[in-house]
């Protein structure tokens, strides 16, 4: 669910879509956009603090096969929770191997490549000390 | 005599019209969209963001162009439409020891575990105008390099195994929240360090400023100062387990102060904390300077009237909504409250007007009798 709640705008419905049509569903929970309260720790390790709040889009909706899915996905983005409680649903489903070929695991790689990119970037800021000759005699 | 008036819709109306065409400038000129303004300046987006305390760069980008560019009216539109939100619940604390870093420095250790790693920093440029970006150009891609695999500590870890810095034992107690409950004193770290973090940039940087130049004087090394992404997780109930909702950028600065000791503590290193919302480390500097200044009365050191110890002043006025919002209704019309300041001062004229002149036939009258008496 963590791939799914941060894929790029629109990127779980174009993975989803591409496999074919969506089977159809009752919402349990219409999609909503809410606040979830980051916390973080004092000194990092210490006691909790309320930092901050960020967007959070959420719903709830069951297959007519019977199975509920739960979208949760970072910012305002009705459709894609719609997509991520789908894909969610779907992975109870018997082909949940074929969603995961189809939709997890180009999530799960683009968000590798995205992160690795970043990371290169960031290496390449290193800083490589080297030693002055000091004048010893 | 004022009587109670209402009026000037036309002209609120016709305001707003006109502030609307000024807001979009000259046609001619390309507007500006919200990806341009989320994408090219992210640094007004994150203080907007971490001032607004609402993670969300599109609405900040949104309020940035609503406002023309007014960083703390944009807080303002961001803060109020984070009343309007749901809350879903609190994440669990997260875990920068965790981050992605995109830049993590130490001032105090030259061969961290993790390196030196400067990241988009404008450290080390020279601040001269770059006229290349007046004209339209291509950047070329930032150079990459095979990133290390392998744990990027905390620094101040290094100092607790020798136990030369204070401890912070994590507990996990709930804390209490600004957003929910007004302001209280006196105010424990967690309600400081929330309030500190959606506080004025300007405001705390002044504030660790002035125990810089000596007011709360505690020599603050940056321990370490580390930017990047963090995941977010929370418990969500209908699934009976953690998830992780989402992924933010942070800037974490931990610092290492001196102390020689009180009569609770051993001489060791304190520290200062600051945690804010996006690539923001001027801020998160000032915020642990400021953390570690009002921590004297729990460290047992003295109170020396210093501003950035009072957690009362402070505290009450770190939050720029609030002062700009208590600030600014002055120019709103006032007229009753000073017509009643006009009627009051006429008031005290007349009475002063009387005294004097009854004063003066008096002090004619004591003249005389002063003069029979001789």
């Amino acid at each position: 669910m963590g791939l799914l709640a941060k894929a790029p705008e629109g990127r779980i419905a174009e993975l989803l879509d591409a496999r074919g049509d969506r089977p159809g569903h009752d919402w349990l929970r219409a999609p909503e956009i809410g606040s979830v309260m980051v916390r973080g720790r004092t000194g990092g390790t210490g006691a909790p603090f309320n930092l901050g709040e960020m967007t959070v889009t959420r719903c709830t909706l069951k297959l007519a096969s019977g199975e509920v899915g739960h979208g949760y996905v970072q910012g305002r983005r009705k459709a894609c929770a719609t997509a991520a409680a789908l894909v969610d649903a779907l992975m109870q489903t018997e082909c949940a191997d074929a969603i995961r070929r189809a939709v997890l695991v180009p999530l799960d790689e683009e968000q590798a490549a995205r992160r690795a990119t970043r990371a290169s970037k960031a290496a390449a800021t290193k800083v490589d000390f080297f030693t002055m000759v000091r004048g010893e005699d | 005599m004022y009587v109670a008036v209402k009026g000037g819709e036309q002209a609120i109306g016709n305001a707003h019209a006109w502030l609307a065409e000024e807001r979009r400038g000259d046609p001619a000129v390309a507007e500006l969209g919200i990806a341009q303004i989320r994408e090219q300046l992210a640094q007004a987006v994150n203080r907007v963001m971490a001032e607004g305390s609402l993670y969300d760069p599109d609405l900040a980008a949104l309020a940035i162009k609503q406002a023309r560019g007014d960083l703390i009216e944009a807080i303002f539109l961001l803060r109020a439409y984070r009343t309007t939100l749901p809350r879903f619940g609190a994440s669990r604390p997260v875990d920068t020891a965790d981050m992605a870093c995109d830049r993590r420095i130490s001032a105090t250790f030259k061969d961290v575990p993790g390196g030196q790693v400067l990241g988009p920093t404008f450290d080390y440029t020279h601040r001269l105008l770059d006229f290349k970006l007046a004209a339209e150009g291509e950047v070329p891609p930032a150079p990459e390099r095979d990133p290390a695999t392998g744990p990027v500590p905390h620094v101040t870890g290094f100092l607790n195994r020798e136990g030369l810095i204070e401890e912070e034992p994590g507990v996990d107690t709930i804390p209490p929240d600004l957003t929910r409950e007004p302001l209280e004193m006196p105010a424990g770290r967690p309600l400081r360090l929330q309030s500190l973090s959606r506080a004025d940039e300007g405001f705390v940087l002044s504030m660790a400023y002035s125990t810089q130049r000596g007011y709360a004087r505690n020599h603050a090394f940056v321990g370490e100062l580390r930017i990047g992404a963090v995941a977010v997780e929370m418990d969500v109930p209908e699934l009976g387990f953690a998830i992780e909702i989402g992924e933010i950028t942070l800037t974490e600065c931990e610092t290492v102060n001196q102390f020689t000791g009180s009569k609770s503590e051993p001489p060791q290193f304190t520290r200062g904390y600051g945690l804010v919302f996006g690539q923001t480390e001027r801020k998160a500097i000032s915020m642990a300077l400021v953390d570690r200044a009002l921590r004297w009365e729990e460290l047992g050191e003295d109170f020396e009237g210093a501003p950035a110890q009072d957690a009362e002043f402070v505290l009450s006025h770190a939050d720029n909504i609030q002062a700009t919002g208590f600030l600014e209704h002055i120019k709103l019309p006032h007229y009753v409250d000073f017509q009643a300041e006009l009627e009051l001062v006429r008031k005290l004229r007349r009475e002063a007007e009387e005294v004097r002149s009854s004063a003066l036939m008096g002090g004619l009258a004591s003249h005389d009798g002063q003069e029979a008496a001789e």
